[in-house]
């Protein structure tokens, strides 16, 4: 085990690189400079002045000195300071986003599990019933639905027809001032629409996956094994075969982070919710340079560190590969 | 496989005895019909704007309602088909090409090769894949067939996977150490013997990749910076949509209605292709 987690620790390492090569290439093979879209607006600025503005950024030095420079800095978690007007240190814009998108990805996630390997087990044992072709019809709608749309009828039936719930925000106005547990409804009231729209996207994928590795643990011999015993329907699908059902849904855990952050530009921008998606949205409209770089290493990096847990959860449940030597 | 025609007839008998795989296959076929005989079909003009029919709610003369310029919506959501395919296609044409070569190589040729380019599919899949489609999106000059060129660029990595794993099982077939045995060269033996054989899982995953690739335009146009106005696509309809939201609920119903039929129709088709041409699968 102990060498399995020292080579896949390793591993992070040269993956990380690659991130921020690919970051780097990706941002400096568009045309156009950064220094262009803060002076293209102001006639004032001389070519003098432009030049003292490429040299401030660094932008005069070829670009492997550029690359090497700012990995320098990166590795010390410095990612520069933002083009937006109040130049403030990309890393303090992201450190206040970042827990927002987290946190609200992680309810999620939790939110989808729960709904997900429910419907997909039930899926499975109460195979090409008529609940099973409901359940199915229901997961491949979930595919073809675009987040955003779902997003804009959710808008308009709660918050506009109904007006049950608020469409905007994280808090009402001059929510600072209540007491903890009105404040907590209250930011709980504005959480539904958003965390509603982020899970509803990957519940079908990930039910229609439970489905699948349910059925053909089903149909191993342990299980009708279990059956010949004379073990209740209950025991034998919650204990036996859901234990093995759920390893592989653990891989996809990992897996469906980079769609969930990646889906979270989508609903922090309608909803707007101040996130890392927001942030990102609002940086790449701006050409804020540093800010697109280090909210792609940081996206990228959360990724591998999920895919990394996802792994090891995985292998401390899977005695095959704890034992096996990785 | 695909030259033989006794296989063809197989698949297409077990793809007819699929009922939602043969709809999917139905919209399909109608959503390219659409597209090519849009002008003909529409009784307006796409982009004729009308100051005097704003916001209009469906009738008999405008089955989908009006836009905020007067503009007929059901004409306009028709030509957001062509979009739509356009995209689809060309973007999964790009992913499929880089990552069947990619996932050819990989597999075949093993040893140092693979390991960098498997690593390299490893650091791609980290990047959130919308977030790397949205900043290079915003720095180049809006134009559909950027979009297109990103999204393929940003998808095939699914696609190297599949085919490096289907190669990595036929590279070992007897097929194969015979056709090295008579002296076939590399080239001949990846073109000619592995990838027909490698094709069936890529076909499935190209099918279920337009319906991605459709939701990504769409999402793109959604927050502006797609497909651009006055070009209608079902994206920036959506976005007009959402601002005339309160007054004009059909601006939002039937652009949101069709991503939701053609990705549907694309999922099925794609998912009724993978049990016609994989019986192991059939459940």
């Amino acid at each position: 085990m102990a060498a399995y987690l020292l080579k896949r620790i390793a591993m992070l390492f040269p993956l990380l690189l690659g991130i921020t090569l690919i970051t780097f290439t990706v941002i400096h093979l568009a045309p156009g400079e950064p220094v262009e879209m803060q002076t293209a607006m102001s006639p004032k600025i001389t070519a003098e002045t432009r030049q003292r503005l490429r040299e401030f950024y660094g932008l005069d030095k070829p670009l492997h000195v550029q690359y090497g420079l700012w990995l320098g800095r990166i590795a010390r978690l410095d990612f520069g300071r933002s083009f937006a007007p109040d130049n403030r240190p990309v890393m303090d814009k992201i450190r206040e986003r970042i827990p927002v998108t987290l946190s609200l990805n992680l309810i999620a996630l939790v939110l989808e599990f729960g709904l997900a390997l429910p419907i997909g087990i039930l899926a499975a044992v109460r195979r090409s019933t008529l609940l099973d072709k409901g359940l199915t019809l229901f997961v491949f709608l979930g595919f073809a639905m675009p987040t955003f749309w779902l997003a804009l009828l959710l808008m308009y039936l709660f918050g506009v027809k109904l007006e049950w719930l608020p469409i905007s925000g994280l808090h009402s106005l001059g929510s600072e001032r209540l007491a903890p547990f009105p404040w907590l409804l209250d930011l709980a009231r504005h959480l539904i629409l958003p965390l509603g729209v982020a899970s509803f996207g990957s519940l079908a994928g990930l039910s229609r996956y439970m489905r699948s590795t349910m059925l053909e643990v089903i149909g191993q011999d342990y299980i009708t094994t279990a059956r010949a015993k004379g073990l209740s329907e209950r025991t034998v699908i919650l204990k036996h075969a859901l234990r093995n059902a759920l390893l592989p849904i653990i891989t996809l855990l990992g897996f469906s982070l980079p769609g969930l952050i990646g889906g979270s530009v989508i609903f922090e921008t309608i909803f707007a919710i101040p996130g890392m998606g927001q942030l990102f949205f609002m940086g790449v409209m701006a050409r804020d340079y540093p800010l697109v770089m280090g909210i792609l290493v940081i996206g990228a990096g959360l990724t591998l560190v999920g895919n990394l847990l996802a792994d090891l959860c995985y292998a401390l449940a899977d005695p095959r590969i704890r034992h096996g030597g990785g | 496989m695909f030259r033989n025609s006794y296989f063809i007839s197989v698949v297409w008998k077990r793809f007819c005895r699929n009922r939602p795989a043969l709809a999917g296959g139905v919209v399909v076929g109608f959503l390219f019909l659409l597209s090519f005989l849009a002008p003909f079909i529409t009784p307006y003009d796409p982009s004729h704007l009308d100051a005097w029919h704003v916001l209009l709610a469906p009738s008999s003369q405008h089955w989908f309602g009006t836009d905020e310029l007067g503009r007929d919506v059901l004409t306009r959501v028709i030509y957001g088909a062509r979009v739509s395919l356009k995209v689809g296609f060309v973007a999964v044409g790009i992913a499929v090409l880089i990552g069947t070569s990619v996932g050819l190589v990989a597999g075949f040729y093993g040893g140092w090769l693979d390991s960098l380019l498997m690593r390299l599919v490893d650091i791609m899949l980290c990047f959130p894949t919308f977030f790397l489609i949205l900043a290079v999106i915003a720095m180049l000059e809006p134009s559909i067939w950027y979009i297109m060129i990103i999204i393929g660029l940003t998808g095939w990595m699914g696609v190297a996977r599949l085919v490096r794993a289907e190669v990595l099982t036929l590279r070992e077939r007897e097929f194969v150490l015979a056709a090295r045995g008579l002296g076939a060269s590399d080239l001949r033996i990846i073109v000619h013997h592995i990838l027909p054989n490698a094709l069936s899982p890529v076909l499935v995953t190209a099918t279920l990749g337009v319906a991605g690739a459709i939701l990504t335009e769409s999402a793109l146009s959604f927050l502006g910076i797609g497909v651009q106005p006055p070009t209608p696509s079902w994206g920036n309809i959506l976005t007009a949509g959402k601002d005339y939201i309160e007054f004009a609920w059909w601006l939002s119903l039937f652009p949101g209605l069709a991503i939701l039929l053609t990705v549907l129709a694309y999922n099925l088709l794609g998912e009724g292709l993978r049990d016609a041409l994989d019986p192991r699968l059939n459940r």
